[in-house]
């Protein structure tokens, strides 16, 4: 059970498949548009059911309780080499020993 | 009144809510059949230059740095013809509070909304512009609102895209994430209806004329620094308000004929409404995908008549390939120590091939920069990509497939600025102002003439091939 006050994200089918925009292409017209929201829980509710939430600019939204604390997940990738290689081309270049 | 909160009732709603959400009412700039009075709309909705200015520099916004990148210039000279290789120089716009030039947009949209009396604003945008609205909302003490296309459907999310929506957060706004569809439209319209906010258009007139500033500031600079007027300015292109607002502001304070360039990246081939493309493109701004389609119907944006009219002011269009862009962005970081985001260094990449066109002598400016960070930055995007199978390698970017792969140059002469046919430009943009008409009078001629700028012979000669007569 999360608690009512609990900073959650929430998640709702805003138009299904068959309601939306004419003119998509085929890939974006058979999936339904999401929609994402975060704010505080206004009444207890386990995680996969229904919710409400006031969001921080006080608007109601309701949709299923998705995560209690969202966080950030972003960062930097995986290493890639090529970056190291470009450094490598263009300092040698400038100093003019290209062809070592 | 009709409540109905459908999909098509709301659209149908769309210029009501336009009208109370921006606080200008665009019919009464409307001229026959298809002109409207861009000027007049452009002067009664915004400020006199000094006093954006100063608004601006009240806000943290303004003033930023010009540098001169002299060891990207010295390697461009190393390729040059003898003699030839312009003095590359940067506009550093992410000094501005919340890293990017929006940040001129949003301090006038913001101070428009305060001082009409909304309680909040609302923006539309995956990208810089969020942040900005979010920044300055902050300072104005109004709530904000912030509505982005970011997931497909499978739930990923664009890094450069969640790390705008942290950004946006940081500076206390509220987030709403959608999926991958332009019925992000239908939301923002609810969302306006619903909060009784301001519309901060990216595309309002107080949007595009903040940008002014920095159009003036680069001559400023550039005076100052060298005791010359910039030959070339080049501007990253996507909606066209970077363009058109820094080309007004070049023109406020000189009639020198500097060449005004856009450039975009090239991702022809991705549709921008496919789910399945969504994560297949590395730069969510600041591409063909929006370049061109905005510069041919500039009234395609979310207010009635846009503000950003690139083609009115635009001397050259060029576009890069992305492997060119995050090559140029890391050229920046080892030779300049300079770690920006890639989407603002388009125009850089650009500028590396055109300078090379130029005197030595001659001065190239380019008007931008953004910040950089996790999930935006140059790595971050090519390890995005490499996980979602693209491939990427070295060879000749001429070669790059969007959506398959990312080139990066294995020549640093490879990286080459490719023109766009700017009168295939103007009889697309005539051909869609001129869809549903069979005769024009004299002010619409006029209108596109200045829209294309173009001669009127120019405007006669496609409408016959379009069988549109006008009157003499």
């Amino acid at each position: 059970m999360i608690l009512k006050g609990s900073w959650v994200q929430i998640h709702k089918i805003v138009l299904t498949s068959t309601e939306r925009a004419t003119q998509l292409p085929e890939e974006t017209k058979k999936v339904p548009l999401e929609m994402w929201t975060k704010g505080f829980l206004l009444a207890d509710c386990d995680l996969g059911q229904t919710a409400k939430i006031e969001t921080l600019t006080g608007r109601h939204e309701t949709g299923t309780l998705l995560t209690v604390n969202p966080y950030y997940k972003h960062h930097y990738g995986e290493f890639v080499g090529e970056i190291l290689t470009i450094d490598k081309m263009v300092k040698s270049l400038l100093a003019g020993d290209s062809n070592e | 009144m009709n409540n109905s909160m459908d999909y098509q009732s709301v659209l149908s709603r769309r210029n009501t809510i336009m009208k109370n959400s921006i606080g200008i009412d665009y019919e009464v700039y409307e001229i026959d059949n298809i002109a409207f009075d861009y000027e007049r709309m452009m002067l009664e909705n915004s400020y006199p230059f000094e006093l954006v200015k100063s608004i601006q520099m009240d806000h943290g916004v303004g003033k930023t740095p010009l540098k001169e990148l002299k060891n990207l210039t010295a390697l461009a000279r190393k390729i040059a013809p003898i003699g030839y290789g312009a003095r590359i120089f940067i506009k550093d716009e992410a000094l501005n509070d919340s890293g990017s030039f929006k940040a001129r947009r949003a301090s006038m949209a913001c101070f428009q909304a305060k001082k009409l009396g909304y309680k909040g604003v609302i923006a539309a945008t995956s990208g810089n512009y969020g942040a900005a609205v979010a920044s300055q909302a902050a300072k104005y003490g109004l709530k904000c609102i912030v509505v982005q296309e970011c997931y497909d459907s499978s739930g990923i999310g664009q890094p450069e895209i969640i790390e705008k929506a942290r950004a946006c957060e940081a500076y206390g706004a509220e987030v709403v994430q959608l999926s991958v569809g332009p019925e992000l439209f239908y939301v923002f319209l609810k969302l306006l209806e619903e909060t009784g906010y301001f519309n901060a258009s990216l595309y309002s007139p107080y949007g595009v004329s903040g940008i002014e500033t920095l159009g003036s500031e680069i001559i400023e600079d550039t005076l100052k620094q060298t005791g010359k007027y910039p030959n070339k300015v080049i501007v990253t292109n996507a909606g066209g308000g970077n363009l058109t607002g820094t080309a007004r502001g070049i023109r406020k304070i000189t009639k020198q004929p500097i060449e005004i360039i856009g450039a975009s990246v090239n991702l022809t081939g991705l549709h921008m409404a496919s789910d399945h493309d969504f994560n297949r493109k590395s730069f969510t701004t600041g591409h063909t995908g929006f370049g061109i389609p905005y510069m041919t119907y500039p009234d395609r944006s979310d207010v009635p008549r846009s503000a950003a009219r690139p083609l009115r002011y635009i001397d050259r269009y060029v576009t890069m390939r992305q492997g060119e862009v995050f090559f140029m962005t890391e050229a920046l970081v080892a030779l300049e120590g300079i770690e920006r985001g890639p989407a603002g260094n388009i125009s850089l990449a650009a500028a590396f091939s055109i300078a090379q066109e130029m005197p030595s002598e001659q001065i190239i400016v380019v008007q931008e920069t953004e910040y950089t960070g996790a999930g935006k930055h140059h790595q971050a995007q090519l390890a995005f990509a490499r996980s979602n199978g693209i491939d990427i390698f070295f060879g000749n970017p001429a070669d790059e497939v969007p959506g398959k792969n990312i080139i990066l140059p294995s020549d640093i002469s490879l990286i080459k600025a490719v023109d766009i046919d700017l009168d295939k430009i103007r009889i697309s943009t005539i051909k869609n102002l001129c869809k549903s008409e069979k005769t024009l009078t004299v002010n619409d001629l006029v209108f596109l003439s200045e829209e294309t700028k173009s001669s009127l012979d120019f405007v006669k000669n496609v409408l016959k091939t379009l069988k549109i007569s006008w009157e003499e």
